[in-house]
């Protein structure tokens, strides 16, 4: 399974990366276990596991934790959003 | 008849607001909020946003707006880019045939977009840049709704 990952704001400039393409283990399903699976790659993917309060979004829509993940998926990363 | 733009420029408050009151002929009211740069220590604000959900957000938001009151047109503008003290960021209105109606509707939609439309403050400042931390404040107004 291959998906498109994005990080924005804050979390963008920690990880110094705009985003990435990358393909997953089987045992990824779930956001959550991509946050896991991505933050557990060394030192420079530990704000993935520390930031509390990160968000995420699927297919450019909100989402939980819990949102299963499937093959082309957009999914973004980022801290909570302060427009208006 | 609704209208959800995102853009770098500024927008114009008069021609909006005339488009929300010759709208419909039923048109009672129409709400009008503008959100701007704060001064003060504050010399300059760059707004990021995700090119793609942030369109998308405001206007499942416009829509759920729509299901919840009487409306009879809707106007969410939202600017990003960088932006001095004084400058226009947002603009939300809401036209129809009662006050109640629009009122209700224009503060639901500008507490809601505050906690979900995917947009990013960064403020610079004689120390420096720093992102703006999102309020518990903000979170409490959007659940109200």
């Amino acid at each position: 399974m291959v998906v498109n990952v994005l990080y924005f704001a804050a979390l963008r400039d920690a990880l110094s990366i705009e985003g990435e393409r990358i393909s997953l283990p089987e045992t990824v399903h779930t956001v959550g276990a991509l946050r896991t699976y991505l933050g557990s790659r060394g030192a420079q993917w530990a704000p993935l596991l520390e930031w509390q309060n990160l968000r995420c979004a699927r297919n450019r829509s909100l989402c939980g934790w819990d949102e299963p993940v499937c093959d082309g998926d957009e999914i973004a990363f980022f801290p909570p959003v302060t427009g208006g | 008849m609704d209208v959800v733009r995102v853009q770098s420029e500024d927008f114009d408050v008069g021609a909006e607001s005339e488009r929300l009151h010759r709208a419909a002929d039923e048109v009672g009211g129409v709400v009008i909020f503008i959100g701007t740069v704060r001064g003060g220590a504050v010399r300059a604000m760059t707004l990021e946003h995700y090119p793609g959900m942030t369109e998308k957000s405001l206007e499942t938001l416009v829509e759920e707006a729509r299901r919840r009151w009487s409306l009879a047109a809707v106007t969410v503008i939202h600017r990003f880019g960088r932006l001095l003290p004084g400058e226009r960021i947002v603009f939300v209105g809401v036209a129809s045939r009662h006050r109640a109606e629009a009122f209700a509707a224009s503060e639901f939609l500008i507490d809601r977009l505050k906690t979900e439309a995917p947009f990013w403050k960064k403020e610079e400042t004689e120390e420096g840049t720093r992102w703006v931390e999102a309020k518990e404040g903000d979170e409490d107004r959007a659940r109200r709704w």
